[in-house]
C-alpha cells in the first residue's frame, strides 16, 4: 500500500503544485490519477520513486517513508513507465527490458532469458529481440516501455501517461493488454491520464484532482459516475455519465423471458449475461428493430430475451 | 621551355630522400601535428562539454572565449608562443588544439542536448545513479553528434598545419613554400593533393567509426 499523508510541492517560485494531498492506494490495484494539466498528477507520481521530493508530508511504502530510501535502491524497486516509452535508442529491445535486472547485479545470461520472457508476455514478437527502439512503432515501443518496467519484478509500478501518444486502436488493445497482465500479476499500479474514459476503464479506484493539486474525489469508477462530488467533477465526467455507468453495471441481474417464435441471434442485438454489462445490453436492444436484446451464452446459444422496459427499470436500480 | 604542372622525377627522387624534407617525412610530420591537436582537444572537450552542459551558466562565456581564440589568426598564435616553446612542433599544435576546442565543446554539449528528455527520465527512474546514466546512457547517444563536430575539427586541423610552414613547422605546408620561392610547381601540386587526400581519409575513417559505434542511430539516406 501506498499512503500519501498531507503531501504538498511547493516550488521555489511559490507554485503549488500539490496542495495537502492524502488518500491510499491500495496493494494490488490499479489507482488512477486523472485530472486536467496543471492539477498535480504526475508530481504526485514522481513523488512516489523520489523523482521529486515533497515540500510537506511523507510518502509511506508498506508504511515506510520513502525519503528515508536512498533513491536508486527506491527506484528500482518501482517499475516506471511514461509517455515516449523512454527507451534507451542506442540499446537493442533485448537489452532494452534488461535493464534494471543488470543494474541489480543479475547475469547477463539471466536477465536476458527474463527479457525474453516478458516480450511474451507483453505480446511482443520475440523476433524484434535484437531490434533497435527506431525500428519498432510506437504500439510497440510502448509494449517494451511496459516490459522494461516488469524486468525485475517490482510490486509498485507507475504509469504516466503511457498509453496517450498512440493512436487510439492501438491504445485500446495496451489499456486490454494491461487489464489482462494485471489480472495474472496483481501489481500495485498508480496510472496518470488527463483521459477519463481511460481512467474509468482501468481504475480499480479513480482520485480526480483539481487544478492546484487538491483532491477533488476518490472512488471506484461506478461511484464516480453515478454520484460525482462535485460541479467540477460532474463537469470533468463528461456527457452520458448515465449511461456510461451502466457499464459497470452487470447484465447476470436481468431477468430472461423466453424467446418469441422467429427471434434468433440473426438480425438483433445480442449480449452475453455472463460476462457483458448492462450498458452491452441496451445497445443490443437498441441495434434491434423490436426492441429485443437477445441473450447468448459462450456458445452463441439464445438464452432468452429482454425487452426495453425492463432494461430501462433495471437501469434506475 | 615551359615548365610541366608535374614533374614526375622530382617526385620519385624526392619522396624518400633521407633528407628532413623528403615528402615522406613531412607527411609524418604533418599527420603528428594535426592528429594530436584533435585527440587532445577530445579528451579536454568532453570534461568541459560535460561541464558546461550540466551548469548553464558556464557555456555563454567558454563559447565566447572559444570563438574569440578561434578568430585569432593561426599564425600570430604561433609567433606569440614561438618565444616560449621555439621552432618546435608543440608551437604548432598548441594553438590547433586550441582551435578543435572550438569546435569540439559545442559539439560535445549539443551531444547532451541531443539526448531526450524522457530517455534522461527514464534512466533516472530505472534507478541509474548519476555517474552511471552519464556513461551507460547520456555519452553513448550524444556519440553521433560529437562525431559530426569531429569531423570539422579533424579536417581543419589537417588544413591549418601548412600555416606553420612559416615558422618552418607545417608538414606539407614545406612544399607551398618551397615551390613558391623556386616558381615550381609540382611541389605545391604534391602538397595540394596529399593535404586533400588526408583530410579525405581522415573524414572516411570517423564515418565509418560511426557506423560501427552506432548501428542504432536513424540513417537520414
Amino acid at each position: 500500500m501506498i499512503t500519501f499523508d498531507g503531501v504538498t510541492k511547493r516550488y521555489a517560485d511559490g507554485t503549488v503544485a500539490v496542495d495537502d494531498l492524502s488518500l491510499e492506494v491500495p496493494t494490488g490495484a490499479i489507482t488512477v490519477f486523472v485530472g486536467p494539466s496543471g492539477c498535480g498528477k504526475t508530481t504526485s507520481l514522481r513523488m512516489i520513486n523520489r523523482m521529486i521530493d515533497p515540500s510537506q508530508g511523507r510518502i509511506l511504502l508498506d508504511g515506510k517513508d520513502v525519503t528515508g530510501v536512498d533513491p536508486a535502491t527506491l527506484r528500482r524497486g518501482i517499475g516506471y513507465v511514461i509517455q515516449q516509452a523512454g527507451l534507451f535508442p542506442h540499446r537493442r529491445i533485448v537489452d532494452n527490458i534488461a535493464t534494471v535486472p543488470l543494474l541489480l547485479g543479475w547475469d547477463k545470461k539471466k536477465a536476458r532469458d527474463r527479457a525474453m520472457e516478458l516480450m511474451e508476455r507483453v505480446g511482443l514478437d520475440p523476433k524484434l529481440a535484437r531490434r533497435y527502439p527506431f525500428q519498432l512503432s510506437g504500439g510497440q515501443q510502448q509494449r517494451v516501455g511496459v516490459a522494461r518496467a516488469l524486468a525485475a519484478d517490482p510490486p509498485v509500478l507507475l504509469m504516466d501517461e503511457p498509453f496517450s501518444a498512440v493512436d487510439p486502436i492501438v491504445r485500446t488493445s495496451l489499456q486490454e493488454e494491461l487489464l489482462r497482465l494485471q489480472d495474472e500479476l496483481h501489481k500495485t499500479i498508480v496510472f496518470v491520464t488527463h483521459d477519463i474514459d481511460e481512467a474509468v476503464k482501468l481504475g480499480d479506484t479513480v482520485a480526480v484532482l483539481r487544478v492546484g493539486g487538491k483532491l477533488a474525489q476518490i472512488a471506484a469508477p461506478a461511484e464516480l459516475l453515478s454520484a460525482p462530488a462535485d460541479d467540477f467533477v460532474r463537469e470533468f465526467l463528461g456527457r452520458d455519465r448515465g449511461i456510461r455507468r451502466l457499464g459497470f453495471v452487470p447484465s447476470g441481474t436481468l431477468t430472461l423471458e423466453p424467446a418469441p417464435e422467429g427471434v434468433t441471434a440473426q438480425g438483433h442485438g445480442t449480449f452475453n449475461p455472463a460476462k457483458d454489462s448492462l450498458r452491452a445490453a441496451l445497445d443490443a436492444s437498441l441495434l434491434s428493430p423490436d426492441g429485443l436484446a437477445v441473450a447468448v451464452d459462450d456458445d452463441g446459444r439464445v438464452l432468452g430475451v429482454v425487452g426495453q422496459a425492463a432494461l430501462v427499470g433495471a437501469a434506475r436500480g | 621551355m615551359d615548365e610541366p604542372l608535374v614533374r614526375w622525377d622530382w617526385i620519385a627522387r624526392n619522396w624518400d630522400n633521407g633528407g628532413p624534407t623528403s615528402v615522406k617525412v613531412l607527411l609524418e610530420n604533418h599527420i603528428v601535428m594535426a592528429f594530436v591537436p584533435v585527440v587532445v582537444g577530445l579528451l579536454i572537450a568532453i570534461p568541459l562539454g560535460l561541464a558546461c552542459a550540466r551548469y548553464r551558466w558556464l557555456y555563454q562565456p567558454t563559447v565566447g572565449i572559444m570563438n574569440i581564440v578561434y578568430s585569432l589568426p593561426s599564425l600570430a598564435l604561433f609567433s606569440i608562443l614561438l618565444s616560449v616553446t621555439g621552432l618546435t612542433q608543440t608551437t604548432v599544435i598548441i594553438p590547433l588544439t586550441l582551435f578543435s576546442l572550438a569546435v569540439l565543446i559545442p559539439a560535445v554539449v549539443d551531444g547532451m542536448k541531443s539526448v531526450p528528455d524522457h530517455v534522461r527520465q527514464s534512466a533516472v527512474a530505472m534507478g541509474f545513479q548519476p555517474y552511471k546514466r552519464l556513461m551507460k546512457v547520456e555519452l553513448p547517444i550524444a556519440v553521433p553528434v560529437v562525431l559530426a563536430g569531429l569531423r570539422v575539427a579533424a579536417v581543419s586541423s589537417i588544413s591549418l598545419v601548412s600555416v606553420g610552414a612559416l615558422i618552418g613547422q607545417g608538414g606539407l605546408g614545406y612544399l607551398f613554400i618551397d615551390g613558391w620561392q623556386r616558381q615550381f610547381y609540382t611541389p605545391i601540386v604534391v602538397g595540394i593533393v596529399l593535404v586533400v587526400a588526408l583530410a579525405l581519409v581522415a573524414d572516411f575513417v570517423i564515418i565509418v567509426a560511426q557506423r560501427l559505434l552506432t548501428p542504432w542511430a536513424r540513417r537520414s539516406a
